[in-house]
């Protein structure tokens, strides 16, 4: 083993400052139904009010970075499902689309259709799922949730339909996708989008009044706009501050310009604005769906300048980013002319937008902290990797 | 004017109208009494790659020429390949390598379906069974050849799309090829 | 957006002192960055946050490399005289480039929805002086990921408020993502069988 010597930086603790004998000190996690995953957060507790508020993190590392740089660029593709375990295909397309930046690839208009289906498909399950997980967290016992799954349950079916799997799909290659929608699918996913608005109605006539809800969650973790922007805060999470920036209008990457939808904005900042933000975003996406499912051309689904074996891009380097249903998903490569990337870097929303969770919760009952954090949307497999 | 608790009674209607309903509509009913009931597979369902072979004898008929690309692409590499000096006729009656050893470690494999992508012989095919389980966590995960080895005719049935497409594509080059033989005979 | 060489020409007049090189980067993404010197590093990262025509607020990502110590090699075409007739030939030059770390940062522009600016920072060497100086003052989205640059690649950031390991645990040693970490032997079930 190889020895290092350096200067030793002095820890910050959470000992470091002083214990008056009247704070408790609590380490919330990393085993705990309510944090998301294998996530631990050291409080310090003044009765029951948050004095402060580490968050731990690193259990799920699996060096994925380190991995990418001994795999191929296609064989990096299944480990990308792995990162935002429920949003795989956005994942997908976040990474294809760095790579193409890097080799120079365009996917033809099919494949361009086909991507942004795919992903605001994701986006629905994804917003479906935090929301019934964030009212799961508030004590709802699972209602919320189960009416949730059952409707993403039917999204995972056309996941299933098109890609083989579920979950893990590896369906983007670079240059387009893997294969073409099969007979009927079209048909099917109209028909998915068509009865979710219903869906959207009965979910919101449950929970949008909810008087426990709105008490838990109105004025609760108030996030200015100055500070969201300033920490690098991207996705519904900026957008509930009241700062109007959506990758899918600021960047136009793949072919958003061509639809009609709006960014829905928040006012307060709070956890409550949050949670609507993800309800109307999940409204916006359905009229996307209704545009893009409506105008898919045919033709082909691959680049023709696309290789699967031997892909080797000319040295250089590229940062490509879309919006994906957490934040801004951004894959950074370098390449030096060799069939693997030197440098293969993940830009994850999750492990960003967590650098606010002390401010946000200062002040607040253990009870809101739970609220806040399922409020955050992270996905442990990403803010690890 | 909204009395207190509007929100909640409104909540607890619908909640009731989706309990009463799961008993009327399909739609509600979101659950299968597995494993009496079973949902039919998809076509492009995948959980775990499969060797293919033709014909009666699954020796002889293997489609799988060891060329080890699968194995190179593999991204955990879980497919370990040795090959067999001897050679033997494929089904245009070509003589190819054969695998001596194909063993596929289904603990590493991630049915990400890259092997089945990279074959240019059609050999290998991602199986959709997936109750799998069993008491040994060790051997019992490690796929030898004459386990993987199944015949074209269930690859026929579990996609048959795919199949259909597959099986075109090689009549089309055992035509060609039988043409070729017969021309040059004359 | 303005051109880097344009923003190259602001930053030198604004801050006195800086020193900034365009790096070209080869491929097609024309992605091109700046590399500063350290010690105005902080000083320009300040410029580019206040500056009215570039408003760059947003840290986007901020990534660790490790370049170890390597020989490159450049074909040149030189002109010789052999045996009294001029010839062009090629020649290999090599040339040591010593090892360094490097911090790349992605800036965007919330207010003025425009970048990105990609700014790079280079430590000294691999060893006692891979200390950079941290803009998590300026940027705080930079915090977690200063942390994680410091915890995989071991680029000491001098005025971070928090600096320690993020994403291994804390009694840890050794930087995973270098290119010459070694991982300990396995023991046990996990390895291999010996043949």
């Amino acid at each position: 083993m190889s020895t290092r010597e350096f200067q030793v930086i002095p820890r910050v603790d959470v000992d470091g400052t002083a214990v008056d004998g009247e704070q408790l000190e609590i380490s919330m996690g990393p085993q705990h139904p309510s944090t998301h995953g294998v996530f631990r957060m050291d409080l310090k507790l003044d009765g029951e009010r948050v004095a402060r508020l580490k968050p731990v993190f690193g259990y799920l590392h699996r060096n994925h970075e380190k991995i990418g740089e001994s795999t191929t660029y296609l064989g990096s593709m299944p480990y990308t499902d792995r990162l935002d375990y429920f949003c795989s295909l956005t994942n997908n397309w976040a990474y294809a689309l760095a790579v193409e930046k890097l080799a120079g690839l365009q996917a033809p208009e099919r494949a361009e259709y086909i991507r942004v289906i795919t992903a605001e498909l994701t986006r629905l399950q994804n917003h479906a799922s935090l929301a019934g997980f964030l009212l799961q967290d508030m004590g709802a016992s699972g209602t919320p949730l189960m009416y949730a799954f059952r409707e993403r349950e039917k999204i995972l079916d056309l996941f299933e339909s098109l890609t083989g799997a579920r979950m893990m799909c590896n369906y983007m290659r670079f240059g387009g996708c893997r294969c073409d929608l099969p007979a009927g699918w079209i048909l099917e996913a109209r028909g998915v989008v068509e009865r979710f608005p219903r869906f959207l109605d009965e979910f919101q006539a449950l929970l949008d009044g909810n008087e426990i809800l709105m008490s838990r969650t109105q004025g609760v973790g108030v996030l200015p706009a100055a500070l969201a922007v300033n920490a690098g805060i991207t996705g519904p999470m900026l957008r509930a501050s009241g700062v109007n920036y959506d990758l899918r209008k600021v960047d136009r990457y793949g072919i958003y310009d061509r639809f009609s939808f709006k960014v829905p904005i928040g006012d307060h900042g709070d956890v409550y604005d949050r949670y609507m933000v993800r309800v109307l975003e999940m409204r916006e996406s359905l009229k996307i769906l209704d545009q893009a499912l409506r105008d898919i051309p045919d033709g082909p689904i691959l680049d023709p300048k696309a290789k699967l074996r031997g892909f080797r891009p000319k040295p250089g380097e590229a940062y490509g980013r879309i919006e994906s249903p957490k934040g801004e998903l951004g894959f950074y490569l370098i390449s030096d002319g060799s069939p693997n990337p030197y440098r293969y870097r993940v830009r994850p929303p999750s492990f960003i937008n967590l650098t606010l969770l002390e401010d946000l919760c200062l002040g607040h009952q253990v009870a809101d902290v739970v609220v806040i954090l399922g409020s955050v949307d992270i996905v442990l497999g990403e803010v690890d990797r | 004017m909204n009395l207190p608790g509007h929100g909640i009674l409104k909540g607890l209607a619908e909640t009731a109208r989706n309990f009463v309903g799961s008993y009327v509509s399909k739609d509600r009913l979101v659950t299968v009494q597995y494993p009496e009931e079973r949902l039919p597979s998809k076509e492009a369902a995948r959980n775990f790659p499969f060797l293919v072979y033709d014909g009666e004898d699954w020796e002889k008929g293997l489609r799988c020429v060891a060329c080890q690309i699968c194995e190179k692409e593999c991204p955990p590499k879980c497919i370990t390949i040795v090959k067999d000096t001897l050679r033997k006729p494929d089904y245009v009656g070509k003589l190819q390598f054969q695998p001596k050893l194909f063993d596929i470690d289904i603990s590493v494999c991630m049915s990400c379906q890259i092997c089945v992508e990279v074959c240019p012989f059609d050999a290998i095919k991602m199986d959709n069974e997936f109750e799998l389980s069993g008491c040994d966590r060790f051997e019992q995960l490690l796929l030898h050849k004459r386990q993987l080895a199944k015949p074209n005719e269930y690859y026929q049935r579990i996609h048959p799309i795919e199949a259909a497409e597959v099986d075109g594509r090689l009549n089309v080059e055992k035509a060609k090829a039988q043409a070729k033989a017969g021309a040059g005979k004359k | 957006m303005e051109s880097l060489e344009q923003i190259k020409i602001w930053t030198e007049t604004a801050v006195a002192g800086a020193r900034l090189q365009l790096v070209t980067n080869p491929g097609p993404s024309g992605q091109h960055s700046l590399l500063v010197d350290n010690d105005h590093a902080a000083a320009v990262a300040r410029f580019f946050l206040e500056d009215a025509r570039l408003r760059l607020d947003y840290a986007s990502n901020v990534t660790g490399i490790d370049w170890p110590e390597a020989v490159l090699q450049e074909k040149r075409k030189v002109k010789q005289t052999i045996e009294g007739v001029e010839r062009e030939i090629e020649e290999t030059i090599e040339r040591r480039r010593p090892g360094f770390l490097e911090v790349v940062y992605h800036l965007y522009s919330m207010a003025l929805k425009q970048g990105p600016v990609i700014l790079r920072l280079r430590t000294g060497d691999r060893g006692a002086q891979a200390r950079l100086p941290s803009l998590t003052p300026i940027w705080r989205g930079a915090e977690f990921q200063e942390r994680e640059v410091f915890d995989l690649f071991g680029v000491v950031f001098e005025g971070h408020p928090d600096l320690r390991r993020i994403l291994m645990w804390d009694g840890f040693k050794d930087f995973p993502m270098r290119k010459d970490y070694a991982p300990p032997q396995e023991s046990g079930a996990g390895r291999e069988p010996a043949q």
